[in-house]
């Protein structure tokens, strides 16, 4: 039951690839990709709940592992997977129309789509680092094409950046990967890159490879996590990609990469102490705040805007693991899944308003509220879910980072970040504010286009999360115990 | 003689490397990225005979099809659809010229020599004494990936750094399991499959693969 269980969330999407495949793109196979996402949402709600109270499964004559950690992680994927697909039929459907997109273009668009969250629950789901690695490149490969899609100079730009520099920083994790590996061949026979193995082998693995190897690991993975030395990526290509493809790319495959970060930065902390990777996590934070912050002050295109916020709260989830803790990591989870909701839905808000006003400037967009009052709305409670205004989660987990920073011991950087986060609140909110109030361009009836339709279509599965995203926040119900309990697998306390 | 053939072929690790450094026809960076393959291939194939290791020398022939024929072969057709046909076969202006670039390269194999301390001393053994060739090599890979303009040249330093971080990983003598050797050859291969096709495109919208072209996106 529990290899079925752990087995679904990667076949469930890969037979969806090859049903969309097969079957190509029209009416009735556009709703088959949200199907296969709430498969997987339910798959893993279920593994979660056979798991609770076991040790973890495992699957595949040990390839693949299920702990709590895992499985929260599958919850984040598969939620943020369903909203994104359960958006995209609407999105494809006005791209066909608007002469953008061809049945074609739009079933490449679903196999890829679901390749991409096969190989994110392969990586969150692998026993043994190598694949984790394997898997997360893999998700790179199955994202460059549906970055470059509108095949504009602009997105072909963004496509070669996207591969070029998360190919060359996961390059950089590889041979941190390696020297990791002859460290624990080294240490204990048969140790490998087993996750397992590796916490239980950690006290006798050389400290100064170690070093070496964390250090590499960290910075690669955060590569494909957008924090900062190798961010430059990230903009760009969540600027050009299609909007659901831009959902799932920052609202999850962020939180992937720094799932990877989060289990070496648990074995870095059992070989060197926390020192180490703290004060390197909390200056690659301080970077990541430091650099979104400058950049959305100015910020002209409402795209890039949520890039730019991706990255900052990539650098609050780098603090919450630099604090460390089974507090701070708790809140750091929530916080990846608020994020993924919270992002996930402003991003088809955003496809949504580059289709009905053709522009994605800043300066392009007045009185959405006035229009499309539905569409607005959803924008609005988005942006004040991102900022962290209660009731959402997000407000709840920033809340949890802050508070564990200040009694860890690494106050000033945690009051440096709080400055910053309300610097980048300020911007976000004045720039949204301007594109949803006021007075439209030119308030005659003779300037709406025809050719822009009129209904706030698509929007459903964006109220849905963003509601979720608030329940979260006043109520987590069982979700509590699996965080306390991923938590827990992470700071290495039973 | 292990030793030797060892160091022998680790040499030509880094000889290969220092010419794609020095080399500007692109046709002639390619065939030199084809000799490393071969000489990667063979510095696992001693390894592999000095074990005894059946599933490295497997290892070894795949990287010989992989990184000697496959990999160097999709180059050449790219260059072949490309650049080649309207006489822009060169890198013709790197961010830094030839001269300073083989002065770059010396230092960063002081660097490696300098950072692989702890990997050598590790589990001392010839074989681990040639780890900072692998790091060398990746880092002049790093190096000519930052510094070179054409997209193709570009790809040949993401080549260069990924048969370094290879050669380390043979050079630590710890394998990895086939799986995660099968998946990392699978994902390099799929990486330039797509950058090759995203070259192409590059070509139709910019005309030529000048990466200082590549200034649509900023802030």
């Amino acid at each position: 039951m529990t290899t079925a269980l752990m087995l679904a969330p990667i076949t469930v999407p890969l037979l969806g690839a090859l049903a969309c495949l097969v079957a190509g793109w029209h009416r009735a196979t556009a709703w088959l990709a949200p199907a296969c996402g709430a498969l997987m949402l339910a798959a893993a709600a279920g593994l979660a709940c056979a798991q609770a109270g076991h040790p973890p499964g495992a699957a595949l004559d040990g390839l693949l592992r299920a702990d709590p950690l895992s499985d929260f992680m599958l919850i984040v994927i598969s939620a943020v997977g369903l909203l994104a697909t359960a958006a995209t039929p609407a999105w494809l459907r006005n791209e066909v129309t608007a002469g953008r997109a061809t049945a074609r273009t739009a079933a490449r668009h679903s196999v890829l789509v679901q390749l991409f969250l096969a190989a994110m629950a392969a990586a969150v789901l692998a026993a043994s680092l190598g694949v984790t690695w394997v898997a997360i490149e893999g998700t790179t490969i199955a994202t460059a094409f549906l970055v470059g899609q509108r095949r504009t100079k602009a997105a072909v730009e963004a496509a070669w950046k996207y591969v070029m520099i998360c190919s060359t920083g996961i390059a950089l994790a590889l041979l941190g990967l390696l020297l990791l590996n002859a460290a624990a061949v080294h240490a204990a026979a048969g140790t490998g890159l087993d996750w397992a193995r590796l916490v239980a082998a950690a006290p006798h693995l050389d400290p100064a490879v170690t070093r070496i190897s964390v250090t590499l690991l960290i910075v690669g993975f955060g590569t494909k996590a957008g924090l900062v030395p190798l961010h430059a990526w990230l903009p760009d290509a969540h600027g050009q990609a299609p909007a659901p493809v831009s959902a799932l790319m920052s609202g999850v495959l962020l939180s992937v990469a720094f799932y990877a970060i989060l289990r070496v930065n648990a074995i870095a902390g059992l070989v060197l102490g926390p020192g180490f990777t703290r004060a390197l996590l909390a200056t690659l934070a301080v970077a990541s705040l430091l650099l979104a912050a400058s950049l959305l002050i100015g910020q002209r295109d409402y795209k890039r805007m949520l890039a730019y916020s991706s990255i900052e709260h990539m650098g609050v989830l780098a603090l919450g693991a630099a604090i460390g803790g089974p507090l701070a990591l708790a809140a750091v989870l929530l916080h990846m899944l608020g994020h993924g909701l919270a992002k996930g839905s402003l991003f088809v808000c955003a496809g949504r308003v580059l289709q009905v006003t053709g522009t994605s400037r800043i300066e392009g967009v007045r009185g959405l509220a006035g229009r499309f009052p539905l569409l607005a709305g959803c924008a609005g409670a988005g942006v004040l879910a991102l900022t962290g205004f209660p009731p959402f989660s997000i407000f709840a987990s920033e809340i949890g980072i802050v508070r564990a920073g200040f009694a860890s011991g690494l106050g000033w950087v945690t009051a440096l970040a709080l400055v910053l986060m309300l610097v980048i609140a300020a911007a976000l909110l004045s720039h949204t504010s301007r594109m949803l109030l006021g007075d439209g361009p030119g308030d005659s009836p003779a300037t709406d286009r025809p050719a822009a339709p009129r209904q706030a279509s698509g929007l459903s599965p964006a109220v849905v999360a963003l509601g979720a995203c608030a329940v979260l926040g006043l109520y987590a119900g069982p979700l509590t115990i699996l965080l306390h309990s991923a938590a827990h697998t992470l700071a290495g306390t039973p | 003689m292990f030793v030797q053939l060892l160091y022998l072929s680790c040499g030509a690790l880094l000889m290969t490397a220092v010419l794609i450094v020095w080399r500007r026809p692109l046709t002639a960076i390619v065939k030199v990225l084809a000799v490393q393959g071969m000489a990667l291939a063979a510095l696992a194939g001693v390894l592999a005979a000095r074990g005894h290791d059946a599933e490295l020398a497997a290892i070894a022939a795949g990287v010989l099809a992989l990184r000697g024929v496959a990999l160097p072969l999709l180059l050449r057709r790219a260059l072949a659809a490309g650049p080649a046909a309207t006489g822009q076969s060169r890198e013709t202006r790197p961010l830094v010229n030839v001269a300073a670039s083989l002065l770059a390269t010396a230092a960063l194999v002081l660097l490696a020599y300098a950072v692989s301390g702890p990997l050598t001393a590790l589990a001392p053994s010839p074989a681990a004494h040639a780890i900072p060739v692998g790091i060398a090599v990746m880092l002049t890979g790093f190096f000519v990936l930052v510094t070179r303009r054409r997209a193709l040249s570009q790809l040949a330093g993401f080549l260069l750094m990924d048969n370094g971080i290879t050669a380390t990983g043979f050079l630590t003598g710890a394998g990895t399991g086939l799986v995660v050797e099968l998946g990392v050859s699978l994902d390099v291969l799929l990486a330039v499959l797509v950058l090759q096709v995203l070259t192409s495109r590059m070509r139709e919208a910019f005309g030529d693969t000048d990466l200082d072209e590549l200034r649509e996106l900023h802030d």
